[in-house]
């Protein structure tokens, strides 16, 4: 009889929450959207713009150089850039982004390289602006690859090897797979992030629908007039909010899955890639244990938000409760993300961040196994205390008819 | 059939203290006929008609419904009682015969005999034209006899109606007492709250006056008239709730 009641109770409030736009959108649109559109979508614009501004012909002003004229020569034979002629305002063009740089070339610049004294070229750019950025490079290649050319001649008069000036290479060599390295840990925890902060999502407006939403409406009192008890009560609410909180954080894996599947097939790299050889991907493997990990999770946040909406008088009361409760989940989120911030023992145990760490590790192909172990069972213990504090908040009088 | 014994309900308020609001009340009520607890607003009827119904649980003292006792058995107490009330809404997003079903299954009904209970049901209450229609689309008077419905699926010996045409226009207030009655003659233990005197005198066997959480005066309308010397129920009411104010009235 009470496992019918339970059921009896979910499958009301899943027709109901079927029904409901607002569920559907936050439970299918946006873990569906949220992918496409920050893979795909995004690091695809942010692809094309790069490309775009590297394929921009700059304009390039020139100070001084008049009286070195094989430099600004070997400047304008510098392919896709435009010298432009030099003029007043100079500065003012560059703050106003229209022309990228200006070069100025030290007085005397080649008298002075014939007798090998020190100068120096500056390069008026806008720091951080794309196409400035894009041709400085290009001017800055130009003037190291001269002054080499110039250091090798010296050399060679002089019968000097290179070596005297470069007596060794410094070079890293990665050794961690390309997949689980660079821009790819950044991207794991970036994914955890999105499946932690969208199974919480999920949640939240049935959550608060399902039970200060029905303090509102009045229906909270006819149901408690019906046999069935509030422990059942609850937890055929918990079920159907934790139902939500799951098909969000499943439709979430399976669009990243997805989405990063079509960034590869179309060979455009997101933002989030370091590295160029870095492919993002994730296994059928890495999806399979996020989703698991999700779940004690998910009975966590349903529990929590049960909790907290069903000591609220109305929807509005509620969502003024759970805004901070969204703020402390999504801190330990984030800074699950940023780099340095590894599991370790005592991290193993906060909540949230502790699943959050082992996600980002998931996703990349790493199992430690012992964590694994340790982060699932405190998870399950407070989802248990979560979903044993709904259970006896929802049978208290006083927090039913608070007025 | 209904046995109150001395009922009672305290709330703590922060800043009033504790607060009776139901003190010390007993009165029984019987099948087949209509109990009217008669108050202003609150006086505590619809504290008292939510502890018959085990939405709340009494500080002190007990009540029985069908023999079930309200403190150790809500559940059996709440499959033999329907309660309706002008707060007790419905699910917006299900329809009329989706609601209706979701409270027959709650209330242990088998699939056949929750169709056939609610074809009956929705042909004596008219509600075939509506019933696969959201509740959120019903008008007022089609809400009220979903309500009903919801309240007959399961066919209860007791029924619990608080203030159940509060805020109901004549005609949709008329299906409301129509039902009541209606339930008096098939057997059914009845009991309402209201504080409208009209009602009262044409739908109760047996009234108790109830003030500030007591239960002041009780008996039938003949038996109030001779103990308060009095015609008018509404004077009567006045001269139980406030004999202050008769007096000074008379002076």
């Amino acid at each position: 009889m009470s496992l019918r009641n339970i059921g009896i109770v979910y499958r009301k409030e899943l027709t109901e929450a079927l029904r409901d736009r607002r569920t559907i959108i936050t439970m299918v649109i946006v873990p569906l959207l949220i992918f496409p559109l920050f893979s795909v979508g995004f690091g695809a614009a942010i692809a094309a713009l790069i490309g775009k501004a590297k394929e921009e012909t700059p304009k390039v002003m020139i100070i001084g150089g008049e009286d070195s004229p094989a430099v600004v020569a070997g400047l304008k034979q510098v392919p896709k850039i435009q010298i432009v002629p030099l003029e007043q305002n100079w500065q003012d063009q560059v703050i106003n982004k229209q022309v990228p740089v200006v070069v100025e070339i030290p007085k005397d610049f080649e008298r002075n390289l014939a007798d090998q004294k020190e100068q120096t070229v500056l390069i008026h750019d806008y720091e951080g602006d794309l196409k400035s950025e894009t041709a400085k490079d290009k001017i800055e290649k130009y003037f190291n690859d001269y002054r080499d050319s110039i250091v090798k001649d010296r050399l060679t008069a002089r019968n000097l090897p290179i070596s005297v000036l470069k007596p060794f290479a410094i070079k890293p060599h990665n050794v961690a797979p390309p997949e689980k390295s660079g821009g790819a840990l950044f991207f794991g925890g970036f994914i955890a992030y999105i499946v932690v902060f969208l199974c919480l999502n999920g949640g939240m407006h049935p959550a608060m629908d399902l039970t200060a939403g029905e303090k509102e409406r009045g229906t909270m009192e006819t149901i408690l007039s019906s046999p069935v008890s509030r422990g059942h009560l609850v937890l055929g609410k918990f079920l159907l909010v934790f139902t939500t909180a799951l098909v969000t954080a499943a439709l979430s894996v399976i669009s990243m899955a997805i989405s990063f599947g079509i960034v590869n097939l179309l060979h455009t790299k997101p933002i989030q890639a370091g590295e160029a050889d870095a492919s993002l991907h994730i296994g059928i493997g890495a999806a399979l244990s996020v989703f698991i990990m999700a779940v004690p999770l998910a009975v966590l946040f349903s529990s929590v938000l049960i909790t907290i909406s069903t000591f609220a008088k109305t929807y509005k009361e509620a969502q003024s409760y759970i805004m901070p409760i969204l703020f402390l989940v999504l801190i330990p989120a984030i800074a699950a993300m940023l780099p340095g911030v590894e599991l370790t023992p005592k991290l193993a145990l906060v909540p949230v961040l502790n699943v959050s760490l082992l996600c980002k590790e998931l996703i990349i192909g790493t199992y430690h196994w012992n964590y694994i172990a340790i982060i699932f069972g405190s998870t399950c213990v407070y989802a248990a205390a979560a979903l044993f504090i709904a259970i006896k908040m929802f049978q208290r009088e006083s927090v039913l008819f608070r007025s | 059939m209904i046995e109150a014994r001395s009922l009672s309900k305290r709330f703590q308020d922060k800043k009033r203290g504790e607060i009776r609001a139901v003190d010390n009340v007993t009165f029984t009520c019987q099948p087949g006929k209509i109990y009217g607890l008669l108050g202003a607003n609150g006086a505590g009827k619809t504290t008292t008609l939510r502890l018959l119904a085990t939405i709340l649980e009494p500080t002190d003292g007990t009540a029985t419904i069908c023999g079930y006792d309200v403190i150790e058995n809500p559940e059996k107490v709440r499959a033999n009682v329907g309660f309706l009330s002008t707060a007790t809404a419905l699910y917006p997003r299900l329809s009329a015969q989706e609601l209706v079903e979701y409270f027959g299954r709650l209330n242990g009904l088998d699939e056949p005999t929750l169709k056939k209970r609610l074809d009956t049901i929705f042909e004596r209450l008219d509600m075939n034209e509506f019933r696969d229609r959201r509740c959120d689309k019903l008008s007022t008077g089609m809400k009220q006899k979903t309500s009903i419905a919801r309240t007959l699926i399961h066919d209860p010996a007791v029924m619990i109606f608080d203030e159940p045409t509060n805020g109901l226009d004549i005609m949709t207030a008329r299906t409301i007492t129509a039902f009541i009655r209606e339930c008096r003659n098939n057997g059914k233990t009845v009991i309402f709250s209201t504080h409208i005197m009209s009602e009262v005198e044409k739908l109760c066997d047996t009234i108790g006056i109830i003030q500030s959480g007591k239960l002041l005066s009780e008996g039938t309308l003949e038996q109030l008239r001779d103990q308060h010397h009095e015609q008018d129920l509404e004077e009567i009411f006045v001269k139980v709730v406030a004999p202050h104010y008769v007096s000074q009235e008379a002076r």
